[in-house]
């Protein structure tokens, strides 16, 4: 089904972080200097938030992927200082700034429940599973915004089939790691936590659901769900679980935090639907960042053609 | 204190300073230091300066009487026109960038969303106070049916509260510390009418008395 070809150019390739901060570091310097000149803009450059340092190291040797799109990049500087990740506190530009300390070495995710092999994967042998591919994925939130990013990862199907699911498993359970001493901010949320999601079985094993290490020709940075998280791009953002901890397949539909919070608002398929609204706000929409107006929404986040059938004779409607 | 309430600078003074939030949101959008998503970013914050607005209105009867400072009431009017201008910007950062200024599409959200019906409503309402704010307005509709005219502000208060509670997913904290502080300013006025009633109600019985 994949096609494997040689690594061409990557996001990595295109834009080295060292000459995009450097760019920036310029631009500030310049900012700077401007001020001297016109006291008045002391203020303003001031005011320019300092970019938060990602401890992020570069991935290299990345395969492209069929599966992505040609759409234009968002901006990494969007998508690492606009984020949903509650642990860090509910405002989008809280995780960039008080995720910078999270510990995320050493790391682990344990897989359980019904598999002929449970087993715990260390972070390193994570990496070694699969030759990494390069996926340009959109990414549509359910508040109505979207991105396209290139994420780094392979299949999770890999991973799956190394731990051997029985004829018991039918859905797979996802946990985020819930530390209140590193996470204060997650009391406020609003939602209870540890975060945990789930996806049908035949949703996990899908060659478009990716187990995620990185973005951008680096490792994740934490507030994007460093080290490693899911990735699930016909389905609403909160679907795609971030900093994984454990991985459970289970023959019981898993219980799932949006959904738990309010069902009518979240169901647990979640599937990008613009005929199904959220109950407050219509779907039909939403704004890519970096756009003004808003842009029509696609069915399945426009990946039908891969997954429609996977939902075939369901109303999803009724299992929104 | 009283004197700098009275002179003719202070009206100005409050009236810049009024204006600092909107010309802070300019600076921003020059510099473009509006964020990811500049929309939301105006759209947040110009929701935010109505409520605050709201709210100072609201505090000047309160404060003119706790402080015994009547002379605030100068600023009233002031207040309450700034947080008509913040929702007009708001507004039309709505029927702009979110409705693409398809008043169809705009009227059917309004029928068919909750959180955009009692928005809608609070700017609506703030329209007719807005229109009737001058002393002409005021010697035309008579001061007692001014007055019953502007106790709407109460009402968009409340819808301007319950639109922000409505529109957040779980964090509720700021949209509840707005409501508190609307809900503490009209029980102050609720307290402040009854005991006003309780005051007033023997004087029947005593005038009965002296005929």
């Amino acid at each position: 089904m994949l096609i494997r070809r040689k690594a061409e150019l990557t996001y990595a390739d295109v834009t080295p972080k060292s000459v995009y901060f450097n760019r920036r570091q310029i631009l500030r310097a310049m900012g700077i200097a401007g001020a001297a000149v016109a006291g008045g803009k002391i203020l303003s450059s001031l005011a320019f938030p300092a970019q938060h340092v990602l401890a992020t190291s570069k991935l290299t040797g990345l395969a492209k992927s069929p599966f992505s799109t040609t759409e234009k990049l968002t901006s990494y500087d969007d998508v690492t200082h606009y984020n949903n990740f509650y642990e860090f506190g509910t405002d989008k530009g809280d995780p960039a700034k008080k995720s910078q300390n999270f510990r995320t070495s050493p790391w682990s995710v344990s897989v359980e429940g019904e598999v002929a092999k449970p087993r715990k994967f260390t972070m390193d042998e994570i990496l070694k599973l699969a030759p990494l591919e390069e996926r340009i994925y959109r990414h549509r939130c359910v508040e109505r915004w979207s991105i396209v990013v290139p994420w780094i990862g392979f299949s999770f199907s890999t991973l799956a089939k190394l731990v051997e699911p029985t004829s018991k498993a039918q859905y797979v359970a996802f946990q985020t790691l819930y530390d209140p001493s590193q996470m204060p901010e997650a009391k406020y949320g609003g939602i209870d936590f540890p975060y945990v999601e789930g996806l049908r079985l035949d949703e996990a094993m899908h060659p478009l659901t990716l187990l995620c290490v990185g973005m951008y020709g680096e490792t994740l940075p934490n507030q994007d769900g460093a080290p490693v998280r899911m990735v699930v791009p016909w389905k609403y953002g909160y679907k795609s679980i971030k900093s994984l901890v454990k991985i459970r397949f289970q023959q019981k539909e898993p219980p799932t935090t949006w959904n738990r919070y309010s069902s009518d608002e979240y169901g647990f398929y979640s599937n990008v639907n613009p005929k199904v609204d959220h109950p407050r706000w219509s779907q039909a929409s939403e704004r890519r960042l970096g756009d003004i107006f808003r842009r029509d929404t696609l069915m399945f986040n426009g990946y039908g053609d891969q997954v429609a059938s996977l939902y075939n004779g369901m109303d999803l409607k009724q299992y929104h | 204190m009283r004197a700098l309430l009275f002179s003719k600078w202070a009206k100005a003074c409050v009236f810049v300073l009024c204006l600092v939030p909107f010309l802070a949101l300019v600076e921003r959008a020059l510099h473009g230091r509006l964020g990811a998503n500049p929309v939301e970013f105006l759209q947040h914050a110009t929701g935010d300066w109505t409520l605050r607005f709201l709210v100072f209105t609201l505090s000047i009867t309160p404060l003119r009487k706790l402080l015994h400072l009547p002379e605030l009431i100068r600023f009233r009017r002031m207040f309450g026109l700034f947080a008509f201008f913040y929702v007009c910007l708001h507004f039309f950062t709505y029927i702009g960038p979110d409705q693409s200024f398809h008043l169809a599409g705009m009227w059917q959200d309004v029928a068919k969303r909750r959180f955009i019906t009692v928005g809608f409503l609070g700017f609506v309402l703030l329209i007719p106070l807005a229109l009737t704010s001058t002393a002409g307005w005021i010697r035309r509709l008579g001061g007692k049916r001014w007055q019953a005219l502007h106790r709407a502000v109460y009402v968009s208060a409340v819808c301007g509260v319950i639109h922000y509670y409505w529109l957040v997913k779980s964090d509720v904290r700021k949209p509840l510390f707005y409501g508190a502080l609307v809900v503490i300013l009209l029980l102050w006025r609720l307290g402040d009418w009854l005991i006003k009633r309780g005051k007033q109600a023997p004087v029947p019985v005593a005038a009965a008395r002296v005929s």
